[in-house]
């Protein structure tokens, strides 16, 4: 027996497939087939969470993806244990462990529950008022108690081991809704041929058809012809049936996203199996078959454990076969609780007592009630719930006033009507309309090619949402393309029918101030803390959410929205659509990070780049940094060294003997045509018409607003052909900036621009010996200095390989950059380096490389500038063509504030004590013993300890700087001020003789 | 996830291989070095910023990598339609009143 709740012959699961599980620790039976919250209620459990600020004891409102309360914690191991998960929704296998959220020490004593006697400090807008000062302590203080008081679910402390999987796909029909609706829209677009996708967030599809006995379609009980019809589709070849998959967003131009919830429900899911599946779909018609969600009654302890809506307890007999109580109450506004207190009773369950708010209603269900021999009671309200860990007793009186009769009971099942769900509706941007003789939001003005049918739309009754949504579905098809149809539509034999109920508070919800009627379960938001906002002087629907928190969060108002506008209308004293409805946001229920993510993650997260002598350098025990996406060698230690003792050596050797260092992540992007100059000359700021081919120069880039954009060494290999280099993080956005002005301002010029950065692998050899280093491997390159000077290019071969040899320096040595196809980069970078080993080389890194071309002054665009430093600014006036008209930043360089005096500008700094190594980033001041706050007039932007100087050096950005030459001042650290002498930008080698050295 | 017309590869493509660049129609001056400090504030800084239509430039990044123009409406989102880069403002826009 899987739990004394359980009514034979009733629902639809197998008795003979148990399903052990555990709650709290508690082992229980289930059937195949459960929720968690149908195995529960089986077993007679109703309470299973505490409520998010007050800790309230709960129970289950639902028994569907809305539950505000039963919000569990599933655990499959150490590093799975999902939190907030709907004991609803979370179908039951053999072994699930699951725990109850947000209590401590247990369940059914929770000391948070204070919260709840201390309730008036927690009213509505409580955290924006309470906690407001001191300022600091929010962050240190409130928040995190607030937070660890007020959370629910606890989120697992080690990596997913899950795996996620992400599909795009295309349709012309998209059914989002697997209801009647829904699969009648479905079949119709169907059978014309077009591709449907049809979707719903069951584990069978079927909706309202679960627990609605009265409807028979084609001669079928109506779930049974679900389940026939769905067979059918699937068994389409242009049909997909996606069941377990909730649609939770809808974006611009029929973009839907949904997820698939694969495995979840499997006791072991395989690991080639995705836990889910992110489906974003992208269809020509979308036709919204969301249904509608019953609204509770608003009245006092409406959230005991025990109390829930109507259809919910329906489903939990019809489709699970139990019973939530065995003497039942009955709180109701419309027709539709009858049918659930009709159905409880057929199956032997007492009802206490029917009580309908309304005064004389009048139909087949009511009467058949009455027949059956159940108490009804018209023009009553219940105005409170007895019991505290799960409901006793319903108090009863004329809703007009009068006297009181308590009714003992173990449930109460209210419904106050029907929410049609337009969430999809409204993120679609469509407007909803407000129907004044119904008391709904149904679908208005739509913004996109989609249409509402059935309960969503506001249609009452089976045969007119089949007429409905087998005509939608068959115009859609048709607007998407489909050219006959040929099915035919369903029969709605009988069905159910009703409508109406109401909105708001109901007598039992105030005026007292220690009255809790919950209008939003989830936020722990009463009718109370509404009217509260109201009278605080919020005045928009959107300003009462915020303030009091109702319908926020993962609720998304599916519950509580409707209760709380017409609360908020009523206190205001306007007409509901006057007040109008808060937004309805994307997720529509959440969406794990796990399916958003996907494959996404760790080593895939971003792509890693790596040079071609990635292999060399690793099996040198270089260490590596990231520079963007790529792997560079940082340096390169000896046994026992760190890294301030192997950039000393290296940097030491590079002046000594030579240093071999790969340059291959630079930017590279090729500039050619007949128009090739004139491009340059227009995009960089230096003159370039008069440069001859096999010469290079260093070319400066700017934006159209003056600024240093990017830099490096450009050679001119013909005419027609530039060889651009450019930063190794800046090679794209000087390709994107390249390509705009070619494409947009200058498209006159005949140029072609090609990224050449991996096709060239680069390797740089610096320093005294390097041309006996590289020579030996050339061919058909005059290596002397007459012939390939300082700043020039050659073509020919090394290695047998072709070449591109720059004669260039970033160290201020003799240097080259051997440039080859990125394939034989490490054959040569290998035989280079046999040759250096013959002179004493060494391989240097990305540090190495840094001190040294600080030693000569040279900047880092990005690293010495920020974006605000001009070409002058960086002292380098040198580079800029003077008489050129017109280039890229020509007129912003002009610009009042850029041609000021005073502005920032690059200079070195020598610390007075030369073992002293400033921080980069430091602040520099004029005056140290001016008051706090003092007056910054610069900062630190590269400072090394240069081994080859035998001091520190630093650049820095200083206010006026060239004018303070010799000038002393100071850094400002926590340990003390720091004396820096303003000096030159060159270190080593001022008069730069080493370059030919 | 917007989809948008590339006008060279006469195709719509998912925004993701597209980028912004800004707002079109906006002409460097052949002449910029002479231009007052008023009219490069205007050139340089000055963005329409409208609520509703919108003309601005889009690239084809991860696909024909062309730069090209396009109307598209700040409320809704919706791409009115989109033309060549060097091709004037469009007179008349589909669907659009006045
Ligand atoms: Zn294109």
């Amino acid at each position: 027996m899987s739990g004394a709740f359980r009514i034979p012959r009733a629902g639809r699961l197998s008795q003979a497939k148990t399903a052990r599980f555990s709650f709290d620790g508690q082992s229980y039976a289930g059937i195949e087939g459960d929720t968690l919250a149908s195995a529960l209620l089986a077993n007679g459990v109703h309470l299973v969470g505490r409520s998010f600020k007050y800790h309230r004891p709960r129970g289950f409102l639902s028994a569907g993806a809305e539950e505000p309360n039963a919000l569990v914690q599933i655990v499959r191991d150490e590093a799975r244990k999902t939190p907030n998960v709907r004991a609803t929704v979370q179908e039951l296998y053999d072994g699930l462990a699951a725990n109850s959220q947000n209590r401590w020490p247990s369940l059914s004593f929770d000391v948070g529950a204070v919260n709840d006697i201390a309730s008036p400090m927690f009213s509505a807008g409580f955290y924006y008022k309470t906690f407001m000062w001191p300022k600091a302590a929010w962050k240190s203080l409130y928040e995190p108690k607030i937070r660890e008081a007020a959370g629910l679910g606890v989120s697992p402390d080690k990596p997913d081991p899950d795996h996620y999987s992400s599909r795009y796909a295309h349709c012309d029909v998209l059914v989002l809704g697997g209801g009647a609706a829904g699969i009648a829209a479905a079949l119709a677009a169907a059978e014309t041929g077009v591709r449907v996708i049809l979707a719903d967030e069951q584990a069978e599809f079927g909706g309202s058809l679960r627990f609605e006995t009265g409807a028979k379609i084609d001669g079928q009980n109506g779930f049974v012809w679900a389940q026939a019809a769905i067979a059918k589709l699937a068994a389409m070849g242009n049909v997909r049936v996606l069941s377990r998959t909730t649609a939770f967003g809808y974006y611009a131009q029929n973009f839907v996203g949904l997820v698939e919830r694969v495995s979840d429900h499997l006791k072991a899911p395989g690991h080639d199996l995705p836990r889910e599946r992110l489906w974003q779909v992208r269809a020509k018609r979308v036709v919204l078959a969301s249904g509608a969600i019953e609204r509770h009654m608003v009245f006092a302890n409406n959230d005991r454990p025990g109390i829930m809506l109507a259809g919910a307890a329906r489903t939990f007999l019809n489709h699970y076969g139990v019973a939530v109580g065995r003497n039942v109450g009955v709180y109701t506004a419309n027709d539709s609780a009858y049918a659930a207190a009709i159905d409880l009773k057929k199956a032997g369950v007492n009802i206490a007592a029917i009580v309908d708010l309304r005064d004389n209603p009048t139909g087949p269900v009511i009467d058949e009630a009455r027949a059956l021999g159940i108490e009804v009671n018209f023009g009553r309200a219940v105005i409170r719930a007895g019991g505290k860990l799960r409901v006793s007793s319903m108090t009863v009186q004329p809703k007009n006033g009068g006297g009181e009769r308590t009714i003992p009971v173990d449930a109460i099942l209210m419904s106050a009507g029907w929410t049609p769900s337009v969430h999809l509706f409204s993120q679609s941007r469509g407007k909803v309309a407000f129907n004044d003789e119904t008391k709904r939001f149904v679908p208005g003005t739509y913004a996109q090619d989609c249409v509402s049918v059935g309960a969503c739309n506001g249609t009452d009754g089976l045969s007119a949402t089949m007429d409905e949504a087998y005509a939608a579905g068959d115009q859609a098809a048709k607007d998407a393309g489909a050219k006959t149809a040929k099915g035919t539509k369903p029969k709605v034999d009988a069905s159910e029918s009703w409508s109406r109920g109401m909105l708001g508070a109901a007598p039992g919800a105030g005026p007292d101030t220690t009255v809790k009627a919950f209008v939003d379960f989830q936020n722990d938001v009463t009718a109370k803390d509404i009217r509260q906002a109201v009278h605080e002087g919020m005045r928009s629907i959107e300003h009462v959410k915020r303030f009091t928190t109702n319908g926020m969060a993962t609720d998304q108002g599916k519950t509580s929205n409707m209760h709380g506008l017409a609360i908020a209308a009523e206190t205001l004293g306007k007409p509901i659509p006057e007040v109008g409805l808060t937004t309805f946001r994307a997720p529509y229920t959440p969406v794990t990070f796990g399916a958003i993510v996907s494959h996404a993650r760790g080593p895939l997260f971003d792509p890693t780049r790596k040079t071609a002598t990635h292999p060399w350098a690793e099996a040198q025990g270089a260490v590596f940094e990231d520079v963007g996406q790529w792997k560079r060698a940082w340096y390169f230690p000896k046994a026992g060294e760190d890294m301030h003792a192997a950039v000393d050596r290296e940097c030491v050797a590079v002046r000594t003997t030579a240093g071999l260092f790969d340059a291959s992540t630079l930017g590279k992007i090729e500039v050619v045509g007949p128009d090739a100059a004139k491009f340059m000359e227009l995009l960089y700021t230096n003159p370039w018409e008069k440069l001859e081919p096999g010469r290079c120069r260093y070319g400066i880039m700017l934006r159209e607003d003056g600024f240093i954009y990017d830099d490096g060494v450009v050679g001119r290999l013909a005419p027609d052909r530039f060889h651009v280099t450019t930063t190794t993080g800046g090679a794209p956005r000087v390709m994107n900036h390249m390509e705009d002005y070619l494409q947009t301002e200058f498209p006159h010029l005949n140029v072609w621009l090609t990224s050449i950065t991996e096709q060239w692998a680069v390797i740089a050899v610096q320093g005294p010996k390097s041309r006996d280093i590289i020579a030996p491997l050339v061919e058909g390159i005059d290596m002397s200095d007459e012939a390939l000077p300082h700043m020039s290019v050659r073509e020919g071969k090394i290695c047998g390989v072709p070449t591109r040899l720059f004669r260039m320096s970033f160290t201020g040595e003799r240097g080259f950059e051997v440039n080859v196809p990125a394939d034989y980069g490490q054959a040569v970078w290998e035989a280079l380096w046999a040759e250096g080993q013959k002179h004493g080389a060494t391989a240097y890194g990305t540090e190495s490389m840094h001190v040294l071309r600080a030693e000569k002054g040279y900047i880092i665009v990005g690293q010495d500038t920020d974006g605000t430093v001009t070409p002058n600014d960086a002292g380098l006036d040198w580079a800029v063509g003077k008489k050129k008209t017109d280039f890229v930043g020509i007129r912003g360089m002009a610009r009042p504030d850029l041609v000021a005096k005073g502005r920032k500008q690059l200079v070195g700094l020598k610390t007075k004590d030369p073992k002293v190594v400033l921080e980069e980033g430091a602040q520099i001041v004029a005056d140290p013993k001016q008051a706090i706050p003092m007056k910054m007039i610069g900062h630190v932007t590269s400072s090394y300890w240069s081994q080859n100087c035998g001091r520190s050096i630093a650049l820095a950005l200083v206010a006026g700087g060239r004018d303070r030459m010799g000038d002393t001042l100071y850094v400002p650290m926590p340990n003390g001020v720091i004396e820096v002498e303003v000096t030159s930008m060159v270190f080593f080698d001022e008069t730069g003789g080493r370059l030919n050295g | 996830m917007l989809l948008i017309r590339c006008p060279y590869c006469e195709e719509e493509r998912p925004e993701l291989e597209f980028r912004n660049a800004g707002e079109a129609h906006i002409a460097r001056s052949a002449n910029i070095a002479g231009e007052s400090d008023d009219d490069f504030e205007k050139f340089f800084f000055i963005r329409s910023n409208p609520k509703g239509i919108i003309y601005e430039r889009w690239r084809h990044m991860h696909g024909c990598a062309r730069f090209f123009n396009a109307v598209r409406d700040t409320v809704t989102d919706k791409f009115v339609m989109t033309y060549k880069a060097g091709e004037p403002k469009p007179a008349k826009l589909p669907g659009v009143a006045k």
